[in-house]
């Protein structure tokens, strides 16, 4: 028998729940020390966090599908790229207005995601992860052969400043690029968040959880499956459309295998599952990227390499994945009470 | 017998897995609103027969019977929708979910709201509510916010049945549900299948034969694969093929000891 005793304690039945006044609060006082940073640092470190930002936006949609949904993905680089590109095609060739460059790269997404779709759910778990890291080869390979469309490998630049608020300037201060990007990504946390709480939230995390017995009380899983592919399909163009006004510069690199894996790597570290995890993930690894990288000049994969390992073995649950481990990195006095004895490394 | 249309019928049904004959030929009614059990020793082929009426094992031939529907083509999802719900043998539940939430995946599903990606689960109440009166029917209330993980063998079961209650089922399987309950919760749910509503036809598959006798109203038992018999409880009771089908041996009074630990 189990020795752990977290069962002792009726959970009272919360029929009636106040407002989430902790997460609120939390969620402000985030949103408002991530304003202070264009005031807080350099041009360069600016660029980072905003970098970070768009980052954060694909790996929540990552973590969708991966920690979520129960679906590890490795092509979400592929919806990525449509999302790039399709904003930057609508800012050169039609217009620099942020709205409709995010609404029209996300329905990009959306469409891949679902004429893509149905190939990656035929399998689950490891035959699933193959098929997306296929769909990201091909959306690699495509972008740099699509020469008409795309510029080839030589890119799309010349894309125009982006128009946040209709009749106003184009952004071009790395600090107004930097709220451009919070605000957006702010809202998408705030969506994505609602969508887990959600009916539909629950249904996928018992898509995670227990397929089979989804299906034995009535769910068709696949439309749920797919649902959720073309969601995070969605949420990754999003980001796409962010990186293509941030940068103003979009690449086959930019939807290389790498940033699918980097992404991954991100919700890993953060804590799979998780949505501020996945988010804090891909600041530290944007962060162990750019400036690790430049002090240990070239070896940014070596570092984030190493990372993932420290991340495995330290905090194998990831930054978000609960006290105990965290407490086991620490010991305190008296955090003999709630852990059970665990070898000190 | 009327000539109402049986709640559940399946006609020549068979399940190979290669040479053995899990499944063989299997043919039997039960009546709306019948509790009718099913026994047979173990391999007999009951959890196969189970899966096959389901809808989660192909058929490798035979049809199934809804209401006087042929639903043999159907998915699974398809029969569940159709009010044909079973539970497992061994639990099969949502288990980094709560037994709360567990619940309300079926709950959800039934009222049609399962796909809506808006408003806060929490916040629905009326869901909740029918969600905790699910529960307490099954005596897991002051279980409601634990993991499906956290919960005891016994507690497992008793979610594995409540899960399936909440979808409203017209025709339940039951799977050995009250495999690994105590004698004191084994003896409540039995009140629980005496109490659901009429209109709901049980197929009750389980090794306690007190139980069986205790609620069944026909009996059917399997060997092999096939089907050996089905009738009333004393009709089974008082039968020669069955008892030396079932434990080999002549004596009536083993027929009733409880033969747990498999
Ligand atoms: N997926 C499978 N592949 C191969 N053989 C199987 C499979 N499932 C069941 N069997 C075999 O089919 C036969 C019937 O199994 P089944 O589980 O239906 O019996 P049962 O009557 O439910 O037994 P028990 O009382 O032990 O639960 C057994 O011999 C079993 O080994
Ligand atoms: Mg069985």
């Amino acid at each position: 028998m189990s020795a752990t005793s977290s069962g002792m304690t009726p959970a009272p039945a919360p029929v009636r729940r106040p407002f989430p006044v902790r997460t609120t609060v939390l969620v402000g006082v985030v949103v408002l020390l991530l304003a202070l940073v264009p005031w807080t640092f350099g041009a360069f470190t600016v660029a980072t966090f905003t970098r970070a930002l768009v980052f954060a936006v694909l790996a929540m949609s990552v973590n969708l599908l991966t920690g979520v949904a129960g679906m590890p993905t490795l092509g979400q680089a592929a919806y990525f790229g449509v999302g790039a590109y399709t904003g930057a095609l609508v800012a050169i060739h039609w217009s620099d207005l942020g709205v409709l460059q995010l609404v029209l790269a996300t329905l990009a997404g959306v469409v891949a995601a679902l004429v893509t779709g149905p190939l990656a759910i035929r399998g689950r778990g490891v035959a699933f992860l193959m098929i997306t890291l296929a769909i990201g080869e091909i959306g690699f390979s495509a972008a740099g052969r699509l020469d008409s469309v795309t510029g080839g490998t030589d890119g799309l630049s010349g894309i125009p400043p982006v128009v946040a608020v209709p009749g106003t300037e184009g952004l071009v201060n790395e600090g107004l690029i930097y709220y451009y990007v919070l605000v957006v990504a702010v809202v998408a946390y705030l969506a994505v968040a609602m969508l887990l709480r959600s009916p539909f939230g629950l249904t996928l995390r018992g898509l995670r959880d227990n397929e089979g017995r989804l299906r034995a009380v009535g769910y068709r899983t696949d439309s749920y499956a797919l649902a959720a592919y073309v969601y995070a399909g969605g949420l990754a163009a999003l980001a796409g459309s962010l990186w293509a006004s941030s940068q103003r510069f979009v690449a086959p690199g930019d939807l290389g295998f790498e940033v699918s894996a980097l992404a991954l790597l991100a919700v890993i570290v953060g804590g799979v599952g998780s949505m501020w995890g996945a988010c804090l993930g891909a600041l530290v690894v944007v962060f162990t990227q750019d400036y690790l990288g430049q002090l240990f000049s070239g070896h940014a994969p070596l570092l984030l390499g190493l990372l993932f390992v420290l991340a495995v073995y330290l905090l194998p649950k990831g930054i978000a994945g609960g006290r105990s481990q965290w407490r086991r990195l620490f010991p305190r006095e008296r955090s003999q009470e709630d852990d059970e004895a665990v070898t000190p490394v | 017998m009327t000539s109402a249309t049986p709640a559940l019928r399946v006609e020549g049904l068979s399940r190979h897995f290669g040479s053995l004959k899990a499944v063989d030929e299997v043919s039997f009614e039960v009546a709306p609103g019948s509790r009718h059990a099913v026994i047979g020793p173990n391999g007999a082929g009951k959890s196969t027969l189970f899966a096959l009426v389901a809808g989660a094992l192909p058929a490798t031939s035979g049809s199934v019977w809804l209401h006087g529907d042929d639903v043999t083509l159907l998915t699974e999802h398809g029969r569940a929708r159709r009010g044909l719900v079973r539970t497992f043998q061994h639990s099969s539940l949502f288990l980094t979910a709560t037994a709360r939430e567990n619940v309300l995946l079926a709950l959800q599903r039934r009222h049609g709201v399962q796909a809506r990606p808006w408003g806060a689960v929490r916040r629905r109440r009326a869901l909740l509510e029918e969600a905790d009166a699910v529960l307490e029917r099954l005596f897991l209330h002051h279980r409601a916010g634990q993991a499906a993980g956290a919960l005891s063998h016994g507690e497992r079961r008793q979610l594995e049945v409540a899960v399936a209650l909440a979808t409203s089922p017209s025709v339940l399987l039951l799977d050995e549900p009250a495999a690994g309950m105590s004698p004191a919760d084994t003896q409540a749910f039995r009140e629980i299948v005496l109490g659901l509503p009429s209109k709901v036809t049980v197929l009750l598959v389980e090794h306690d034969l007190d139980l069986v006798f205790g609620v069944a109203d026909r009996v059917t038992v399997m060997q092999l694969g096939r089907h050996l018999l089905t009738g009333d409880p004393d009709e089974v009771r008082a039968s020669d093929a069955v008892q030396k089908a079932y434990l080999g041996a002549e004596d009536t009074s083993e027929l009733f000891v409880d033969e747990e630990g498999a």
